[in-house]
């Protein structure tokens, strides 16, 4: 019954994606109504359609890189330093490889920390954040005391340190890496959530049901933190996208690995833009800007589309009535 | 249109026609349809219906307090002699407060819980060019006690009082500039029954001392029955029925109107078991062709499903019923 | 021990001075926050009990102690003659609270946004009927999903919560309980929080349950006239306790408690006339934290005398079946304190 646009009632956190305005009856006794509502608000919605092409794009390179770009990213056979051409779209680099080939290669080691730390982080997040908002008192407070230590910790530093000591990180080093550094700031917003939650009256009508108290976690309480959990998939892909670059550029990742980091690293080390070799180090920077940019995107979308207030409001002038 | 008991001086406010309709992706739906009233110095209007009705809606659209996707697509909001639709917000800032005040459903939600009651109501002060401390500090303790707070608790959070003690801090901010007009959107319906009657005899009595006109937003009729001049029933976003209070109560015209007041058990008289009004009110994007009620009444004419009926005067009351429509149906009335 | 005689007497639930504290304040200053104090109810078989009264006055609390969500501090709460302290195992509190479940007051939070409605029922059917089949829990929902007229069950049941009203929210809260087969359900304050109108339909739900479905009911409120409405008893709290209880016609006719004519006085109703400029009191129901002897009323009370703010006025029996808590309270005349 479609009235007027849902009025959060005090103290409730904001409409998410699954309280949306109500599909009409016939919607309603599909299964699938969620998907296709969903689909719907993806295309309605510009930011999400944009990250979701993007993205899209991206996963297509990282499944079938050999049908797009046929030379091998790693031979050096090629002449050193060309500019674009028909043979080599991006040019080449003063090693000798094909810059087109190595960035569509190098998009599948991209993808998988992303996605690999994405994962994880919001794993552990959930973990911990949760745990701590439900079991309380003492463990509330010393798993709140790990979350604040890792937060406090200067990031980049930490991972540096790290990945010298780990020397030449390889993908799964990298995707270790940065979940352990990356769960503890999700973390404290799930917690947040958790705890927002922990007086809701269907958690207590569950309780008083009878049922067991890591039921009602993973069960009623998880579940409603869905939205919640998507932005910060999307936030810790996000990060470890430029993280995981930086520090192939700073070569503390595998210099012989396939990925736009590494290829900023060797463009810096042959001082690629000093010597004009602009596409070397543009490519590679550009891939990381438009992926990251394709992560925050849906970011601010998923937000947009469960939380109706966040939406751009169109200007309307104001009604001169007559 | 019903004017209302003998007051003195033009009308304060004066609605004609106005529409309200929420744009949004999935088309327009139009909240309130067509609403005219008229408030006198002094007089106190109670608008009732229930939840989706337009009620609190048609409240934001006088005050100009609506939000996108909301808007004001018809109709004029004449305050004072001066059409507040169109009005800039720094037009409307001159009036807002001084001569116009808002009291809002939940005092917890308006409040800010940070700060203390006195700082909230120096703010308000400031806000309107009121800036000196010893007129600031007076005014203040005025008011609360006005309310029948002990100036004590200017020094109080939100938190540290009770529901219906914010609610009358609520009141109290919306008297520093007595006010023409104060608009309030079910200020007791947080509280319990001895705070909610306690907060509705205050309300009357600084009617009664300070004259300013009161529009009192609700879902509950028996509640304004004392202490409104006029009544106006809302259904569907229309006017259902608006008149006198005690005419409406003693015999109410439209179908809907009666079939509210059965809806209240009483505490005394017999008991005998009531039945509400079965069904719900229609979706708003998708109205009916004719009578909005008609689904639901137990009156309902052949007619009532195709011919939307208009307002028609009966007596000192406007009814939308076809009943009433002067063109023979007043015999189908049981 | 309990003779046939006896066995007939006790009522399905009753409470012995049953009590609730809570410890509030930090470590530096430690106050005791009397929620429930000494408190004896009974609800009977098939009866509705109204337990009325303003906020903070332990209503809720005390459905919470009956819901074994809370322990009590000291008291006992006697179900169908057995003492709740008694049932230690997780088997017997979910035998318990099958059989006494709770519905709570606000139908936008009471139920989980992300499942559809029939989640709860078909989860509660699992937990506390086992013994049924797939298909049997499935017809089982439908069944009660029917009795509280949320018609036709199957469409009904397959839409999620914020495609239902309010009304209907607080309807499968009671089909939520139903399917349980209890004997005694613990409604909180279950239509405080719907419309007006949409309030009826809900009550008249309520009486049904109690006709056709042979279960009782705690109604917690604080609007007497819903209470006058469904409930063949009432029980007044205030501050923790008892003020007042009895048929409530009875109760309502013949108010013997001041606190009880307040209630009474405050309830609006369009055909009484009207008595303003009689208001004085605001409404101001006490936080009882460590409390003195003395009736609770006394600050609000015109009638109070030296004995009033001296002594705890016991809960004695004035007239058959009506207990009164008040010192000042005469069985033969009605004192007038608040009208």
């Amino acid at each position: 019954m479609a009235m007027l646009p849902p009025v959060p009632s005090p103290g409730a956190p904001p409409v998410r994606l699954l309280e949306l305005a109500p599909a009409t009856d016939q919607q309603a006794r599909r299964g699938r109504a969620g998907l296709r509502r969903l689909v719907r608000a993806v295309r309605a919605n510009r930011k999400a359609s944009t990250g979701t092409v993007l993205l899209a794009l991206f996963c297509l390179v990282a499944l079938v890189p050999g049908l797009i770009a046929h030379d091998n990213p790693n031979a050096t056979i090629y002449p050193r330093s060309l500019g674009p051409s028909a043979r080599h779209l991006l040019g080449t680099t003063a090693l000798g490889q094909d810059i087109f080939a190595q960035t569509v290669w190098g998009t599948r080691q991209v993808l998988i920390i992303a996605v690999g730390v994405g994962l994880l982080s919001t794993g552990i997040a959930v973990l911990i954040g949760v745990a701590a908002a439900f079991l309380g008192g003492l463990w509330d407070g010393s798993l709140n005391l790990l979350t604040d230590v890792l937060l406090v910790i200067p990031l980049f530093p930490l991972l540096i340190v790290i990945a010298t000591y780990v020397q030449n990180a390889g993908t799964m080093v990298l995707v270790l890496v940065l979940t352990l550094t990356g769960w503890s700031y999700t973390a404290r917003q799930l917690r947040a959530q958790a705890l927002s939650l922990r007086n809701r009256d269907f958690l207590l009508a569950a309780r008083v049901r009878g049922e067991r108290r890591m039921y009602i976690v993973v069960v009623e309480i998880i579940p409603t933190m869905t939205s919640l959990l998507v932005a910060s998939f999307l936030t810790n892909a996000l990060y470890a996208v430029l993280f995981a670059s930086s520090l192939q550029f700073i070569g503390l990742g595998d210099p012989n690995s396939d990925s736009w980091g590494t290829m900023l690293y060797w463009a810096e080390n042959n001082e690629a833009l000093q010597t004009g070799q602009y596409l070397w180090a543009v490519v590679p920077g550009a891939c990381i800007a438009t992926l990251g940019a394709a992560f925050a995107l849906l970011n601010y979308a998923f937000d947009e589309i469960g939380n109706p207030a966040l939406r751009p409001v169109r200007r309307i002038r104001a009604n001169r009535a007559g | 249109m019903p004017t209302g008991p003998a007051s003195s001086g033009p009308a304060v406010l004066e609605v004609s026609d106005l529409s309200v309709e929420y744009v949004m992706d999935a088309g327009s739906v139009v909240a309130v349809d067509r609403v005219s009233l008229a408030l006198s110095p002094g007089e106190f209007i109670g608008i009732v219906g229930e939840s989706g009705c337009g009620k609190s809606t048609l409240l934001f659209g006088i005050a100009q307090l609506l939000a996108p996707p909301a808007r004001i697509t018809g109709g004029s909001v004449v305050f004072n002699g001066q059409n507040m639709v169109g009005l800039t917000d720094k037009q409307l800032a001159a009036v807002r407060w001084k001569d116009l005040s808002v009291v809002m459903q939940s005092a917890m939600n308006a409040l800010n819980p940070v700060k203390s009651i006195g700082a909230q109501l120096k703010d308000a002060m400031r806000a309107h060019g009121v800036t000196e401390a010893d007129r600031i500090a007076d005014r203040s303790a005025q008011v609360l006690q006005m309310v029948g707070i002990d100036p004590v608790h200017l020094r109080s959070y939100p938190h540290q009082l009770s529901g219906g003690m914010r609610q009358r801090s609520m009141i109290a901010m919306a008297m520093l500039f007595t006010p023409d007009l104060i608009i309030m959107d079910e200020p007791t319906s947080a509280l319990d029954v001895v705070a909610q009657r306690s907060l509705m005899v205050q309300i009357k009595e600084l009617q009664q001392e300070f004259g300013f006109a009161v529009i009192f937003v609700t879902h509950d009729m028996s509640l304004v029955s004392h202490f409104s001049d006029h009544l106006m029933v809302m259904y569907a976003g229309q006017v259902a029925e608006t008149g006198d209070t005690r005419a409406l109560f003693g015999s109410p015209l439209h179908p809907y109107t009666a079939g509210l007041m059965e809806a209240f058990p009483s505490i005394r008289g017999p008991r005998r078991q009531l039945s509400g009004i079965p069904g719900s009110p229609p979706d708003l994007a998708r109205p009916p062709e004719g009578c909005r009620f008609a689904p639901r009444c137990p009156q309902v004419m052949p007619q009532c499903a195709t011919t939307p009926p208009g307002l028609y005067q009966v007596g000192g009351t406007d009814v939308r019923c076809l009943q009433y429509d002067g063109a023979g149906n007043a015999g189908s009335l049981p | 021990m309990t003779g046939p005689l006896l066995a007939a007497a006790e009522p399905l639930l009753r409470t012995e001075g049953l009590t609730k504290h809570f410890k509030i304040g930090n470590a530096l200053s430690q106050q005791v926050l009397h929620a429930v104090d000494d408190v004896g109810l009974s609800v009977g078989e098939r009866q509705i009990v109204a337990l009325a009264g303003e906020s903070g006055s332990g209503k809720s609390t005390i459905a919470r102690l009956l819901a074994k969500i809370y322990k009590p501090t000291s008291g006992e709460i006697y179900f169908q003659g057995k003492p709740l302290s008694s049932m230690r195992s997780r088997a017997d509190t979910l035998h318990y609270t099958g059989l006494v479940p709770m519905v709570f007051q606000d139908p936008f939070s009471s139920i989980n946004p992300v499942f559809r409605v029939s989640h709860g029922v078909l989860r509660g059917l699992k937990l506390h009927r086992p013994e049924l089949s797939r298909q049997q829990r499935y017809a089982e929902a439908l069944r009660v999903f029917d009795v509280v007229g949320l018609s036709p069950a199957a469409e009904v049941m397959q839409r999620y919560p914020h495609e239902l009203s309010g009304g209907q929210r607080q309807r499968v809260g009671f089909a939520q309980a139903l399917a349980l087969r209890p004997r005694l359900i613990l409604a909180d304050e279950p239509v405080s929080m719907l419309d007006v109108s949409i309030r009826i339909g809900l009550l008249n739900l309520m009486v049904q349950l109690r006709d056709s479905e042979d279960v009782s009911i705690l109604y917690i409120t604080h609007d007497l006239a819903s209470a006058r409405y469904v409930a063949d008893r009432l029980v007044i709290m205030y501050a923790a306790q008892i003020a007042e209880a009895g048929p409530i016609e009875e109760v309502l006719a013949n108010p013997r408690h001041p606190y009880t004519q307040l209630l009474l006085s405050a309830v609006p109703d369009p055909k009484a006339p009207l008595g303003v400029g009689a208001e004085t009191d605001k409404g101001e129901p006490p936080k009882v934290i460590d409390p003195t002897p003395g009736c609770r009323f006394r600050w609000r009370c015109p009638l109070a005398t030296g004995e009033c703010h001296s002594v705890t006025p016991p809960l004695r029996e004035l007239l058959p079946a009506h207990t009164v808590a008040c010192h000042v309270a005469r069985a033969d005349a009605v004192t007038e304190a608040f009208r």
